[in-house]
C-alpha cells in the first residue's frame, strides 16, 4: 500500500512538472500553431537564473533564498518568452516552418550557451531543510519537494482556468484558438495575445524550471530538452490547446511512467508513454480533449 | 437619387492566392445608406473581395472609407473603424459560449446595442449560456449577425451570404433583421439567393471572373434576360421570364 | 544546355580534386589542423561527405515532399546500430551484416512510415518523434547487452576487414563516404526528377490537388519516406565505419533536429543546398570546438570567450540569423550571386 501511495505522489510530482511545461507550449500551439522548440531553454534558463540568486544570497535564511530564488526563475522565464516572441518570432508572422525554425535555433543557442557558462555537469542546489525532508501520507513517506511540485501544478491550472473562462483575453485566447482570423475581424489585435501566451508560458516554464530544480536536488543544461520532450508528448496525448487535457494528460503520463518503472523494469514506463502517445493519434489524431477540426 | 455620399469606395483591388489571380482589379464605390448587393456566380471573387477589403488576404490596390485610406492597416485596426463583418461560413466560435461570442465582439469604448440585438434575436437572450456550437445553422447565423450589430460606431457591414443554407421560414427572419440593420448602417450585401436580394437591395455590383461587370439599379439588371443569364446563372434568367 | 554542361563539367572537377586529394601532401592552414592527406583531415572530411548524403536523404522527406519528420535519426541510428551489432557481437561477416542491415533499412520505415502517415502534419511530426525517442530509449536500455547503452558499442579490433582498420587506412574509409555521397547525390537526383519525385513536389505544393489527379499520394509518401530512411542507414553504416563504433548520441530528437538544421542552413527542397549545409555544418561542427582551444580565444574576456567556445552556439545563432534574413539558405546566396532567380 504505502509503496502504490509513494509511486502515486511522484508520478503525480512529475506530472505535475511535466503540466507546468506543457500549458505553455499548448496555449501558445493552440493560438499561434507555433510548435515552441524554444520551451526547455525558458525552463534551463530560469532554473540557472534561480540558482545564481540563490548562490548571490547564500547568507539569507532558506526560505527567503528559496522565495528570491522562485520569483528570479519565473521572471527569468517569462521575460525570456516574451522577449524572444518579440525578436525572433513575430517578424516572422505568416512563416509558420519559419517560426517553428527559429524556435529550433533558440533552442539550441540557449542550451549551448548555459553549457558554457556553468557546465554541462549537474550541480546541487540548496534548499530550506523541510524540503528534502518527508511527511507521513497513507502510511508512505512522501518527499517534500513533490507535494510542493503537486500543489503549485494545481494553482497555477485554477489559475490558468480562471483566466481563460473569466477575463476578455482569457475570451480572446481561447476564440483565437478557434479562429484567429475571425478574432482580428472582430476588431482585436492578436498580437497582444500572442505575446500575453508567450508571457504565461514563459512564467511557468521558469516556475517549472525552479520546482524541477528542487524536485531532483541538482540542475543541469540537459533536462529542459528532456522535459521538452515529455511535454510535446503531454499537449498531444491531451490534445492540442487544451489546458484541461494536458492537466489529464500530465498525470496518466507520470503515473504510467512510475508505475511501469517500478513494476515492470526500468525504462519501460518511459517506452510506455511513447507508445501511448504513438496509439492516441492514431485512435484520436485530436487527442483525448482536443477539439477535432 | 445617387447623391448620397459615397462611403466605401475600392480602387484596383488585386488579390493572388497562389497562382491563381482572384481579383483583377475591382473598383466600385458604395454609398452611404441602405443595403448594395454585390453579386455574380460562385467562385468569381465575392467573397475575396470582402476579405480583401478587411485586409484578411494579402492585396495590392486601394480600400478607402469615408475618405480615409485603410489599406495599410492591419484586419483590426479596418474593423475599429467601424467595419463590421459576417462571414460567409458564420464562424462563430463554437466552444464559447452565445454571450461570451457576443461579450468578445463588444468594442471597448462603443455603445453596445443589445436592444436590437436581442429584439431581433430573442432567442439568443434564452440561449446566452448554450456552446455555441451546439446551436443550429440558423441560430449561428443570427448570433453571427448579432456581432456584426451589436457596435453602435459599425458605418458599414460587409455580410457574407446570409441565408445560405438556412430554411425558408428563418430565410425571411434574417431578410427582416437586414433591413432593420440597414436602418442603422450601410451595408454591402453578398446574395446568392435573387429573390432574397432582390427585395432588399437598391445599388448592385456584379462581378465575373474577378472584375466588375456591372454596377447600377438592380432592376435595370434583373430587366435585361442577357445580362442577367451572363452573369447570374440560368436561376436568375428564369426567375424573370 | 549550356548550362547543364558547365554544370556537370565543374561537378566532375569536383569530384576528381576529391578523389586524387589523400595524395596530397598539401597543409591548409586555419582550416584544417594537419595536411590534406593527414588520417585527422580525411576522417573529418568523410564525416563531411556522410552528413552532406545523410541531409540530403532528410530533405527528401522535409523538403521535397513536405514532411516534417522528427524521427530521422532512427533510420540513420538503425545503419549504425544494427551493423554495429551484427558485427561485434554476434561476429558476422562484413557482408552478411550489411545484407542485414539492408534488410532492416527497408522495413523499418516501411512499417513505421505506414502507420506515421496516416496522420498528417504535426500530429506526423509527433508520431514520428515518439517512434524516435521509443529507439532511442531501447538503445539506452542495452537490451541483453547488445547496444552498450550510454557506453555506445566500439567496434574494436579484428572485426573490420583489415583494408578498413588501422589509421593508416583512413584514405579508404575516405574513399567509402566520398563514393557514397556520390551515389546517394545520383539516387537523390534520379529519384526526384523521376515520375514519383515530381508527385512528391506537388504533394508538398497541395496533397488534395495531387489526389484529385487520381493519385494515392500515401503511397508516394510513403515511398519518399522508405528510400529516405534507408538512405540514412546507409549513411549510418558509413558513419560506424568512420567512427569505429556506435553512441547513443546519434538516436536523439537533438540530432534529428542538427540534421533540419542542417537542410535548412543549406536551403530546403534542394539538392545541392542539402549536401552542403551537411558538409558545412558539421565541418563547423568539428572545427568551432578545435578554435575554441585556441590561444587566442583563451584571452577574450569571458562575456566574449564563453560564447565563441560553445560550436552549438554559434550555429544556434547562425540558424537564427539565416532563418530570419535568408529563407532560402545557403544555396540560394550562390543562386543569387549567379544571377538566377532566388525562388527557382
Amino acid at each position: 500500500m504505502s509503496t502504490i501511495v509513494l509511486l502515486a505522489v511522484t508520478g503525480l510530482g512529475l506530472g505535475a512538472l511535466y503540466f507546468l511545461v506543457a500549458a505553455g507550449l499548448s496555449l501558445i500551439w493552440g493560438l499561434m500553431r507555433v510548435l515552441n522548440f524554444a520551451h526547455g531553454a525558458f525552463f534551463t534558463v530560469a532554473s540557472y537564473a534561480a540558482w545564481s540568486a540563490s548562490q548571490a544570497l547564500a547568507s539569507a535564511s532558506p526560505w527567503l533564498q528559496w522565495f528570491v530564488a522562485l520569483l528570479v526563475g519565473m521572471v527569468t522565464g517569462g521575460l525570456f518568452a516574451t522577449l524572444s516572441e518579440a525578436v525572433l518570432i513575430r517578424p516572422l508572422y505568416q512563416r509558420h516552418i519559419g517560426q517553428v525554425l527559429v524556435t529550433v535555433g533558440l533552442a539550441l543557442a540557449t542550451v549551448a550557451l548555459v553549457e558554457g557558462g556553468f557546465g554541462s555537469d549537474p550541480r546541487p542546489v540548496s534548499m530550506p531543510a523541510w524540503m528534502s525532508a518527508t511527511s507521513p501520507l497513507f502510511g508512505a513517506a512522501i518527499a517534500n519537494t513533490r507535494i510542493v511540485a503537486i500543489v503549485a501544478a494545481a494553482l497555477v491550472l485554477l489559475l490558468l482556468l480562471f483566466f481563460l473562462r473569466r477575463t476578455r483575453y482569457g475570451l480572446i485566447v481561447r476564440a483565437g484558438v478557434e479562429n484567429r482570423a475571425m478574432v482580428s475581424a472582430l476588431g482585436i489585435d492578436v498580437q497582444r495575445a500572442f505575446t500575453l501566451v508567450f508571457a504565461i508560458g514563459g512564467t511557468a516554464a521558469g516556475l517549472a524550471g525552479v520546482l524541477a530544480a528542487t524536485y531532483y536536488g541538482t540542475i543541469d543544461p540537459a533536462r529542459g530538452t528532456s522535459m521538452l520532450i515529455s511535454a510535446f508528448i503531454v499537449v498531444v496525448i491531451g490534445g492540442l490547446g487544451s489546458i484541461t487535457g494536458s492537466a489529464l494528460a500530465a498525470v496518466i503520463v507520470g503515473l504510467l511512467q512510475q508505475f511501469l518503472n517500478f513494476y515492470a523494469a526500468t525504462g519501460v514506463g518511459d517506452f510506455a508513454v511513447v507508445i501511448l502517445l504513438a496509439v492516441v493519434l492514431l485512435v484520436r489524431p485530436a487527442g483525448l480533449l482536443g477539439a477535432s477540426s | 437619387m445617387n447623391a448620397r455620399a459615397p462611403l466605401l469606395e475600392l480602387h484596383d483591388l488585386r488579390v493572388t492566392i497562389g497562382e491563381s489571380q482572384i481579383l483583377q482589379g475591382v473598383s466600385f464605390t458604395v454609398r452611404e445608406g441602405g443595403i448594395t448587393g454585390l453579386l455574380g456566380r460562385n467562385g468569381v471573387g465575392k467573397t475575396t473581395t470582402l476579405r480583401g477589403i478587411l485586409g484578411l488576404v494579402p492585396r495590392t490596390g486601394s480600400v478607402t472609407l469615408a475618405q480615409a485610406e485603410l489599406t495599410a492597416l492591419a484586419t483590426y485596426e479596418i474593423v475599429r473603424r467601424g467595419v463590421g463583418y459576417v462571414p460567409e461560413d458564420r464562424d462563430v466560435f463554437a466552444g464559447l459560449s452565445v454571450e461570451e461570442n457576443l461579450r468578445l465582439a463588444e468594442r471597448p469604448g462603443a455603445a453596445h446595442r443589445y436592444d436590437l440585438v436581442y429584439e431581433l434575436f430573442p432567442e439568443l437572450r434564452e440561449r446566452a449560456a448554450q456552446r455555441a456550437g451546439t446551436l443550429s445553422g440558423g441560430q449561428q447565423q443570427m448570433v453571427s449577425l448579432a456581432r456584426a450589430l451589436l457596435n453602435a460606431d459599425n458605418r458599414i457591414l460587409l455580410i457574407d451570404e446570409p441565408t445560405k443554407g438556412l430554411a425558408p421560414l428563418i430565410v425571411k427572419r434574417v431578410a427582416d433583421a437586414l433591413r432593420r440593420a440597414a436602418e442603422v448602417a450601410t451595408i454591402l450585401l453578398v446574395e446568392q439567393n435573387l429573390a432574397v436580394a432582390h427585395r432588399l437591395v437598391k445599388d448592385v455590383i456584379v462581378l465575373d471572373q474577378g472584375r466588375v461587370v456591372f454596377s447600377g439599379d438592380v432592376e435595370e439588371l434583373i430587366g435585361d434576360p442577357v445580362l442577367a443569364r451572363r452573369y447570374l446563372g440560368l436561376a436568375a434568367a428564369r426567375e424573370v421570364h | 544546355m549550356k548550362r547543364l554542361r558547365g554544370g556537370a563539367l565543374v561537378l566532375g572537377v569536383i569530384v576528381l580534386v576529391a578523389i586524387v586529394l589523400p595524395f596530397l601532401h598539401v597543409p591548409l592552414p586555419g582550416l584544417m589542423e594537419g595536411t590534406l592527406d593527414s588520417p585527422g583531415t580525411l576522417n573529418l572530411l568523410g564525416l563531411c561527405f556522410v552528413f552532406g548524403a545523410l541531409a540530403l536523404s532528410y530533405d527528401v522527406v522535409f523538403g521535397y515532399t513536405g514532411l516534417l519528420s522528427f524521427g530521422h535519426a532512427l533510420y540513420f541510428a538503425t545503419g549504425v546500430y544494427v551493423t554495429a551489432i551484427a558485427l561485434a557481437r554476434w561476429h558476422w561477416s562484413m557482408p552478411q551484416a550489411l545484407a542485414l542491415t539492408a534488410v532492416v533499412a527497408l522495413v523499418l520505415p516501411l512499417v513505421l512510415g505506414a502507420i506515421c502517415l496516416r496522420t498528417r502534419e504535426i500530429s506526423f511530426a509527433m508520431v514520428t518523434l515518439a517512434f524516435a525517442e521509443a529507439g532511442s530509449l531501447l538503445v539506452l536500455q542495452n537490451p541483453f547487452g547488445l547496444t552498450g547503452g550510454e557506453e555506445g558499442l566500439a567496434l574494436g579490433a579484428g572485426v573490420l576487414p583489415a583494408a578498413l582498420a588501422g589509421v593508416v587506412n583512413t584514405r579508404n574509409l575516405y574513399w567509402i563516404a566520398l563514393a557514397f555521397l556520390v551515389v546517394v547525390c545520383a539516387i537523390v537526383w534520379w529519384a526526384v526528377n523521376s515520375p514519383p519525385g515530381r508527385v512528391w513536389q506537388a504533394i508538398r505544393e497541395n496533397e488534395r490537388r495531387v489526389a484529385v489527379l487520381g493519385l494515392n499520394p500515401y503511397l508516394y509518401k510513403l515511398g519518399a519516406f522508405v528510400l529516405s530512411g534507408f538512405l540514412a542507414s546507409g549513411a549510418g553504416v558509413v558513419y560506424l565505419l568512420l567512427q569505429g563504433g556506435a553512441n547513443p548520441q546519434v538516436t536523439t530528437a537533438s540530432f534529428t533536429l542538427t540534421l533540419l538544421v542542417m537542410v535548412v542552413l543549406g536551403g530546403v527542397g534542394t539538392l545541392w543546398g542539402a549536401v552542403i549545409g551537411g558538409i558545412v555544418y558539421e565541418y563547423l561542427d568539428f572545427r568551432l570546438v578545435e578554435l575554441s582551444n585556441a590561444s587566442a580565444l583563451q584571452n577574450l574576456p569571458a562575456v566574449l570567450r564563453v560564447p565563441l567556445s560553445e560550436p552549438l552556439f554559434i550555429l544556434g545563432t547562425l540558424f537564427i540569423v539565416l532563418v530570419l534574413f535568408v529563407p532560402g539558405g545557403l544555396g540560394s546566396l550562390f543562386r543569387r550571386a549567379n544571377r538566377r532567380p532566388a525562388n527557382a
